[in-house]
């Protein structure tokens, strides 16, 4: 974890240095980033509302990850996952909300899944390259949307933004407690701990971490390299799925152009960042989301333009890509060990 | 007071000496204060079982891994050897058991950019007039146009050992550089560098398992063993014997295990019609038929590159037969787990760590691949049992005494030989193999290894077992195998057993005449 950690500092240090040169005291920024992020209770429920989707959407990398897929599709997932849930949630919006709610996370787990197993089979099948097509089917994903909140969905009473009829309010996924937190939350960290458990202690990451070590000698063991790897993908996609299910559900409502927010983007960075493992997912995925819930603060308080926080974002993949390309290269990465 | 010159490339061979080098990894100590002398224009093995100590000790040599304590000294001159580049500066080169050629270029473009000075914009019409030049004094001849990827293993180490020359090195390590060759290719190159040393123009220290390059092309060795130094002499004044004795640490009794005379059982293996591609679509093996019966060794010989590589591969699932098909206990067979498990069927390929094991997993792991997914190893069905693997691998390692400092010690971590020692394990060790299909087992393996892995597997052909085994070494199939068929062009062309075996008759098949 000394890596990721370092490039987290790295960048930093050089946002820090954008700031000054936008005439910011840079300390001042992180100070306010701080507060803004976990000052307090009222602005921590911010934050952990953004790490939910952040979360999932992070399993959509780093899942397949761990086979040796570079699967980049997240936000084609989560899109489609929340219109697949939107459809399914409104065609059986009278029942009971537990069943809505149900029904919701299965179709956004299932359009997610499929959405990245067509990664996976092209990849399995005809040899395409899985980074490729899954950045590309961001855009189909994001190009269906539209259509769809444009035409055969859309809500004739939603006027400047085009959206889909909406999901009865009170069938919607509820805040926990008194609090602002919705339950996608608990939906983020359960499918974190699952993913850790199923990688890292069940027979199945056991396989997945050969074929991803070595395919050869996965073969060479019996292992259906290509049936396992489409799996991967399938639970991968749903994670992203979910978290569209839980836009949905429990921020917009309806299906419309806000679900392209980048959580899908910035799930890829916290995959990186978190090593592809899912405890640590948790945690990046909570600093990250304190990170894009001061955006705000940083624009009424510093005059700083809102894509601020996506230099930060920039800057932390950069320096996470360079600081691999470096790793091994120092003495200082070499043989520490016990 | 002296003062150290700076560095100059060499142009001609120096001394090099160790001085009571030590390296260790953690709390491990590979190399404990090793000593050891090269003088300028002579040839030096450096001999010691698997996992002796010598490829981190010519690592340190190269800058890949900085000693702890002790010094190198180079023409004399204590000198800090960081990195490869350092090593290069000051003369030294090396030639690694594993390509290092990008497989896209030509041996041309493989040889200019090898070199740490190429600029950044390359004029190839001097560059290729320089290496024509060069060509001409090359020890062996070799077309400079031909692409990498489409040379036999016996061409690329010659070009690997060419780019060591034509960088000029004047001090040239070898780590087991003839475990890829047939002995007449292994011949041909290391006589050819044995000229260059004659002459003058090169040190050379090779690192080797086999007696017959020690006595053949060596002035002096030096013996590890378990890390430390284990003695010291002149090739003329020792017998095999002795070297033996100082790498073993005293003497030791041979143990062959004899094969018992047993009737032939039913078919194990049967191979129908089986036809493959090579990676370029060039069919490798055209319509091959046999069968392996239960108690039988069947030896598979043949100059490298004759299909036998394609035909382990299809055998171990790491690549589609274009027709035929298999049959195991008169049953057809599609490599699946379940299948793999139910018949038994396992495998020691070559190139263990790129065939066999996940190099990043742990050696526990790696001889859990057969079992993970099954009681005992399973909890509640479907969890993995990190304690179960972990005993299951602390056995099998001690009967198999695989050299490793723990069970949770990443398999990439251990030396050559250890690593086919683990595999070997995982293999035959749980003694439920009843098919074995066995590639040129016994590679890079010192000699003591090599005779307890000739004795498992006469051991499991002895248990009934149906052993396939396919190797480049004739003496080892003359001893194992019950019959030999001979692979030419992907086909067998001649059948024949051990006893009337005639060598010149089978070398005449393997050329395809
Ligand atoms: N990077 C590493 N980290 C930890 N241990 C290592 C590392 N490299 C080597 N070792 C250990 O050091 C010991 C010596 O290994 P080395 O590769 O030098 O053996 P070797 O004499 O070359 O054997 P072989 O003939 O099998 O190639 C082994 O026990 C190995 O496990
Ligand atoms: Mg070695």
């Amino acid at each position: 974890m000394a890596i990721p950690t370092g490039a987290v500092v790295v960048a930093l240090a050089l946002f820090g240095l954008f700031c000054a040169f936008q005439g910011k005291n840079p300390f001042a920024v992180f100070a306010a980033i701080n507060k803004a992020a976990f000052g307090s209770w009222y602005s921590f429920q911010n934050t952990l509302v953004r790490a939910a989707p952040l979360m999932l959407t992070a399993l959509c990398t780093a899942l397949p990850a761990r086979l040796g897929l570079v699967i980049i599709g997240n936000e084609g997932a989560l899109v489609v996952g929340g219109l697949s849930a939107t459809a399914a949630g409104l065609a059986c919006a009278t029942a009971p909300v537990a069943v809505v709610i149900s029904v919701m996370t299965l179709a956004g787990m299932v359009g997610g899944g499929l959405w990245i197993t067509v990664c996976g089979a092209l990849y399995y099948q005809r040899g395409v390259n899985e980074t490729i097509s899954s950045l590309l089917m961001n855009y189909i994903a994001i190009a269906v949307l539209n259509h769809l909140v444009n035409g055969p969905m859309r809500d004739p009473s939603s006027l400047n933004k085009p959206s889909s009829f909406p999901i009865p309010d009170d069938k919607m996924l509820p805040a926990m407690g008194d609090s602002n937190v919705h339950y996608g939350l608990v939906f983020g960290l359960v499918a974190c701990v699952i993913a850790w458990a199923l990688m890292e202690h069940a027979t199945f990451g056991f396989k997945v971490r050969m074929i991803g070590g070595n395919i050869r000698a996965a073969r060479m063991s019996g292992l259906p390299v290509a049936r396992l790897g489409l799996i991967t993908c399938f639970l991968a996609g749903a994670a992203a799925g979910i978290a569209g299910m839980i836009e949905v559900a429990a921020v917009h409502g309806r299906a419309n152009e806000s679900l392209a927010a980048g959580y899908g983007y910035a799930g890829i960075l916290v995959a990186f960042v978190a090593r592809y493992r899912g405890l640590p997912i948790i945690l990046v995925a909570t600093l990250l989301g304190g990170i894009l819930a001061s955006g705000g603060i940083l624009q009424r308080q510093f005059k700083l333009p809102d894509a601020t926080i996506l230099v930060f974002q920039g800057l932390v993949f950069l320096v996470i890509l360079f600081s691999d390309s470096l790793y091994g290269k120092f003495k200082f990465f070499k043989e520490r060990e016990a | 007071m002296m003062t150290i010159p700076p560095v100059v490339r060499p142009a001609k061979p120096f001394d090099l000496e160790l001085v009571k080098v030590t390296k260790r990894f953690g709390s491990f100590v590979a190399n404990d204060q090793i000593s050891l002398k090269v003088p300028a224009g002579t040839f030096h093995a450096l001999l010691g079982e698997n996992g002796a100590g010598k490829s981190t000790l010519v690592k340190c040599i190269m800058g890949f891994h900085q000693a702890e304590e002790g010094d190198i000294l180079v023409h004399g001159h204590s000198r800090e050897i960081n990195s490869p580049y350092d090593a290069y500066q000051f003369g030294i080169g090396m030639v690694y058991q594993h390509f290092t050629l990008v497989p896209a270029m030509t041996v041309a473009e493989n040889l200019v950019l090898s070199r740490p000075d190429t600029p950044g914009i390359i004029n190839w019409k001097d560059e290729m007039a320089r290496l024509r030049e060069f060509m001409q004094t090359a020890p062996f001849k070799m077309d400079l146009d031909t692409p990498a990827s489409e040379l036999a293993a016996g061409q690329k180490q010659k070009v690997e050992i060419l780019k060591q020359l034509y960088l000029d090195s004047k001090f040239l390590i070898l780590d087991e550089p003839t475990s890829v060759l047939t002995p007449s290719e292994a011949d041909e190159v290391l006589g050819l560098i044995r000229d260059k040393v004659k002459a003058g123009d090169l040190s050379v220290l090779l690192i080797t398992h086999k007696f017959r390059e020690v006595f053949g092309f060596c002035d002096e060795i030096t013996v590890l063993r378990r890390g430390q130094f284990a003695g010291h002499g002149l090739v003329k004044d020792l017998t095999a014997d002795d070297m033996a004795a100082m790498m073993m640490g005293g003497q030791r009794e041979t143990k062959i295990v004899p094969k018992a005379v047993r009737e032939r059982g039913p078919a194990g293996l049967e191979i129908k019609g089986l036809c493959a591609n090579k990676d370029n679509g060039v069919p490798a093996l055209t319509n091959l038929n046999l069968t392996v019966h239960e108690g039988e060794v069947v030896g598979i010989a043949g100059v490298s590159g004759n299909g036998q590589r394609e035909l382990v591969e299809v055998l171990a699932g790491q690549r589609p037969a274009t027709g035929g098909e298999l049959v195991v206990h008169g049953a057809s067979y599609h490599g699946t787990r379940a299948e793999t498990a139910e018949h038994g069927f396992f495998l020691l390929p070559e190139e263990p760590l790129r065939n066999a094991c996940v190099p990043q997993m742990s050696v526990a792991e790696n001889i859990a691949f057969r079992s993970f997914d099954r009681p005992p190893m399973t909890r509640a069905g479907c969890l993995v049992s990190r304690a179960a693997i972990r005993s299951f691998a602390q056995d099998l390692i001690t009967r198999f005494s695989v050299k490793t400092r723990s069970p949770e010690t990443p398999i990439g971590d251990l030396s050559g030989g250890n690593v086919q020692r683990a595999v070997l394990a995982r293999e035959l060790g749980p003694g439920t193999a009843r098919v074995l299909i066995a590639a040129n087992p016994c590679f890079g393996l010192d000699f003591a290894a090599v005779e307890s892995i000739h004795g498992q597997i006469t051991e499991a052909r002895n248990r009934g077992v149906a052993v396939l085994l396919v190797s480049e070494d004739l003496d080892e199939l003359l001893a194992l195998a019950d019959r030999l068929l001979v692979i030419s062009h992907g086909e067998f062309v001649y059948e024949t057993t051990p006893a009337q075996a005639d060598i010149k008759t089978i070398g005449h098949h393997m050329a395809g005449h």
